[in-house]
């Protein structure tokens, strides 16, 4: 049976990992190559890393670092930033990484998502949907939560998905950080609008959250930053992931719409 | 030795890594040169059917591959679409496999009842065959990680070395004679994937 994915998120900013609070104040939580060793031990499901200043500051993906990451991950391992053309995601498939993440770029240039499926394959391309909600309506926002595109998140999902994505990822920016719990309203409603694996980020403070979202929606992803990087109500930074017991008794919450 | 054949699909990185690691001799090859006298050899893919068997083919190593296995009886270990190509043809494309084990290569198809996402993406339990050598060591139930819409339907049950279940019950590694594949990605598994590939370099 297919088990739900626990995905620790790891934000790169200025060559250091931080975490931020609704995409604002990046802490500095630490180095990524000690955080890619840290939950190969603790066995991690999967790896998601994005570089939050590529697409801001128009910068080329790292490859250099990328390289680094991959050699050292022993679980699949989704990176985005910047990522702008299928030549780069190519390039990136190639240092051993196994998903793209994109984001403004196949928002604004839904095409590019087809070209890079027919370079990596659907199943390497994942689409990340930031996303904020007033009034019960979800809109998606790009460049770190700067810029509104005023299109709605279950239409970027749908128009992703007829392109060739192979995941979505939502990340809930009212959430982020906040560590109150995943929107569920929010989660239930993209799990409606795509038929895709589908990943949810924002809000984790605690694994009772993410047994919350399995019951919500089934198996589905749950990403998490600060609940896998901080601990106690000082946000002291330690690296944290749940144990197989811990994860066994998780899996067991997506039974409840089965 | 271990011989990853290197045709532009594939992370080919995380088995030389993984081997290296574990201190097991690894080389990769690009060449039907480089490939010729391979002791054990991985065929690694991902992305769509026919472009795998496309690239393999202008790699210039089909030939070299199909002496190796079929007359020379070298061990192969195909991973995810690398299993699929082990097939003699695939819903997906055009192309013929390279038709070292009989099946054909399908499409999930999800219940209208169940509507599972595709692709079938994330950690699963293998029902290894009891006793299969590519499983030794490895508890009841390893978990492994699965990134794939296509699943190969064995002609033989024989062929089977383990199943797995996504809306259906599917063959996620198949084994005849010195052809094996698995559809998941045992580089990127942890040291349950780790076992199978240590187990692949000694069956």
């Amino acid at each position: 049976m297919l088990r739900p994915r626990i995905i620790p998120c790891l934000l790169v900013h200025k060559g250091g990992l931080v975490k931020t609070t609704r995409f604002a104040e990046p802490k500095y939580v630490g180095d990524p190559l000690n955080a890619v060793k840290l939950f190969n031990e603790k066995e991690a499901d999967e790896l998601m890393v994005l570089d939050i200043d590529a697409t801001r500051e128009g910068a080329l993906p790292d490859f250099t670092r990328i390289g680094r990451l991959a050699v050292e991950c022993r679980m699949p391992l989704c990176y985005g930033g910047g990522v702008q053309s299928a030549e780069q995601a190519s390039r990136i498939i190639a240092l051993g990484v196994e998903k793209v993440a994109l984001s403004a770029a196949a928002i604004e240039r839904p095409t590019l998502l087809r070209d890079i499926a027919r370079e990596i394959g659907s199943q390497s391309v994942v689409v990340v949907i930031d996303v904020r909600t007033r009034a019960g309506t979800s809109t998606v926002w790009t460049h770190n939560g700067t810029r509104d595109t005023g299109l709605l998140a279950s239409r970027v999902a749908e128009r992703a998905e007829a392109m060739g994505a192979g995941e979505i990822v939502i990340n809930s920016i009212d959430r982020d950080g906040t560590m109150t719990g995943y929107d569920l309203a929010l989660a239930r409603q993209m799990r409606a609008a795509t038929t895709l694996p589908l990943t949810i980020l924002g809000g984790a403070g605690s694994l009772a959250d993410i047994g919350a979202l399995f019951s919500a929606c089934g198996v589905v992803g749950a990403a998490a930053g600060s609940l896998f990087v901080f601990k106690g109500t000082y946000r002291a930074v330690l690296l944290n992931y749940p144990s197989a017991a811990q994860k066994d008794e998780l899996g067991q919450c997506t039974l409840a719409i089965r | 030795m271990i011989t990853i054949i290197d045709y532009g699909l594939g992370n080919v990185r995380a088995f030389l890594n993984l081997y290296k690691r574990l201190n097991i001799p690894v080389r990769t090859a690009r060449t039907a040169e480089e490939l010729e006298g391979s002791e054990r050899v991985i065929l690694p893919g991902v992305g769509a059917f026919d472009h795998a068997m496309e690239l393999l083919d202008a790699s210039g190593m089909r030939a070299t591959l199909d002496r190796l296995v079929r007359a020379e009886r070298v061990p192969v270990l195909g991973i995810c679409v690398g299993m699929q190509m082990l097939a003699e043809r695939s819903n997906e494309g055009e192309r013929a496999g390279l038709a070292y084990i009989p099946g054909e290569v399908r499409r999930f198809t999800p219940p209208a009842d169940l509507p599972l996402p595709l692709p079938h993406m994330g950690w699963n339990d293998a029902r290894p065959v009891a006793g299969h050598p590519l499983f030794a060591q490895l508890e009841q139930l390893p978990r492994f990680y699965f990134l794939h819409s296509y699943y190969f339907a064995c002609e033989r049950a024989d062929d089977v070395a383990a199943e797995a279940d996504y809306g259906r019950t599917f063959a996620c590694a198949v084994s005849a004679g010195n052809v094996h594949g698995v559809q998941f990605h045992p580089e990127k598994s942890h040291r349950w994937g780790e076992r199978l590939l240590q187990n692949f370099a000694s069956a």
